[in-house]
């Protein structure tokens, strides 16, 4: 019991962990390390796939106990399970071309199946509307954050307005032309933000690296649900 | 034929160096050495944070970001939400984790479970509260925002990997009072972050977050090592940009690779 719960799922961790950090350093001449690495990738869609399958029985559960005891917002479980069983319906019977639904794509004659045009008519715009929203959200965040409030908030207050500027033919007009501006935004992107950038990305890297040895070596184990002295 | 890619091998003596140093410490955090790890104003706030939530009597909702288990930023987040867990098990606090990769939900659903296991409270633990949603990003961003306005928590996490979605749900979680603590190392979302929230996790911060929030003395060693090889590649960083000042590139060539 033990060893299937402890054991196994931290050497299958370490395994796992290691075979991409071999294939990286071997010479590509050496099949046996690509091969293994090649795999492993394999594996993992396969396995992705399969928690697929997990999560839509939770969807199912989650949603249908919500409906059942009316709790509040079962509307919306409801209107989620109506579309998730239609368009599974619509798909699985396009996938045997059953009547009407024939595929799950373009119609040989450019027409849209009608899995194709729930994708194209509902879903889409549907994603393109939560997408529009950061354009609102976007405002409201620089309101708050580009209020002079003390030194450091007044510095990026200036630095944001001279970008902006700096980013359109307006910031150009009003100085008679002259690309003061753009010169000065392209300086203050390619310095000092990128200097920050990059202090953030090796610092990260190299918080990633040693998690990753963390983990590698069993260290670090919250992700198997294990307990901390187990 | 050659066993190793030699134009690798300036790559492989740094990841000997680094995980010698790393394991170095490890020992020695081990044998008891002490060692000062720096606060980490972020992860001191999750006390307050679930605390405001039980006193409220509302729920804590944590968001593990959007990617899978391959990704390191969505294991660190696993750390953090078992500590978080733990302390809605301690306190009696509701926790609603939603999840858009199946892989991720289920290794939260063992992290949480394990976590109310350890604190005696198997009783207050239900499947519900860890869930799946769904595999699109704004599917699940519009789901995720739904529960943020109708429910309300009083603490919402929002730590992991995030894409296009932070900012949306960050908003969103400002609008409805919630004290908010992000963590990514995400550069492009790490803005939207700090603008929208209460305490934000920068980076390496959030890879330390476990290990910070555990105090195992073995864990505490690897921060300690990092350190160290981060100062090292500091100091490289300046020498060799001094050298090119003097027209030299010989040490930024070293650590070129194929």
């Amino acid at each position: 019991m033990r060893f299937l719960r402890l054991q196994m799922p931290l050497m299958l961790t370490a395994l796992a962990g290691l075979i991409p950090i071999v294939a990286f350093f071997m010479s590509p001449d050496v099949e046996w390390s690509q091969w293994l690495k090649d795999r492993l990738e394999r594996y993992m869609v396969i396995i992705a796939s399969f928690a697929i399958l997990l999560g839509v029985v939770n969807v199912v559960q989650s949603n249908v106990r919500k409906i059942e005891r009316r709790q509040k917002g079962w509307p919306y479980g409801a209107t989620l399970l109506f579309g998730m069983l239609a368009m599974a319906t619509i798909g699985i019977l396009g996938s045997f071309r059953v009547g009407p639904f024939q595929g799950i794509g373009y119609t040989p004659d450019g027409g849209r199946t009608p899995f194709q045009w729930g994708a194209e008519f509902v879903f889409s715009p549907l994603q393109a509307t939560m997408f529009a929203l950061l354009a609102f959200f976007m405002a409201s965040a620089a309101f708050r954050a580009f209020r002079a409030r003390n030194l450091e908030a007044t510095i990026l207050l200036v630095a944001a307005g001279v970008v902006m500027l700096g980013r359109i033919p307006f910031g150009e007009s009003i100085l008679g032309g002259r690309p003061y501006l753009a010169k000065f935004t392209e300086w203050l992107m390619d310095w000092p933000n990128a200097a920050a950038q990059r202090g953030i990305m090796i610092g990260a890297a190299l918080g990633a690296a040693s998690l990753s040895l963390r983990v590698i070596v069993g260290i670090e184990r919250s992700f198997l649900g294990l307990e901390k002295n187990e | 034929m050659d066993l190793l890619n030699l134009t690798r091998a300036n790559a492989l003596l740094l990841f000997i160096l680094f995980c010698t140093t790393v394991l170095i410490f490890i020992g020695k955090a081990r044998r008891g050495g002490s060692l000062f790890i720096r606060r980490i104003a972020g992860l001191n706030a999750i006390d307050e944070a679930v605390g405001r939530a039980t006193e409220l009597g509302k729920k804590v909702l944590y968001v593990p970001g959007i990617m899978s288990l391959d990704e390191n930023q969505t294991i660190a987040s696993l750390a953090v939400l078992g500590h978080v867990a733990r302390m809605t098990a301690r306190y009696n606090t509701d926790l609603d984790v939603p999840n858009k990769d199946p892989l991720t939900f289920a290794a939260a659903r063992e992290t949480v479970k394990e976590a109310y296991l350890e604190e005696g409270r198997p009783d207050l633990y239900t499947e519900a509260m860890v869930h799946y949603v769904t595999y699109d990003q704004f599917a699940y961003t519009a789901s995720v925002s739904g529960i943020m306005v109708r429910e309300k928590p009083a603490a919402n996490f929002l730590i992991g990997s995030f894409y296009a979605e932070s900012l949306l749900l960050a908003e969103t979680g400002q609008t409805t009072k919630a004290i908010q603590i992000a963590g990514t190392a995400e550069i492009a979302q790490l803005p939207f972050f700090v603008c929208a929230c209460d305490y934000t996790l920068i980076g390496e911060e959030l890879y330390a977050a476990g290990a910070y929030l555990s105090r195992e003395p073995a864990q505490l060693g690897s921060i300690k090592g990092q350190d160290i090889t981060k100062a090292i590649v500091g100091l490289y960083i300046v020498i060799a940009t001094i050298l090119l000042l003097f027209g030299s590139s010989h040490m930024q060539d070293l650590l070129k690779i194929e």
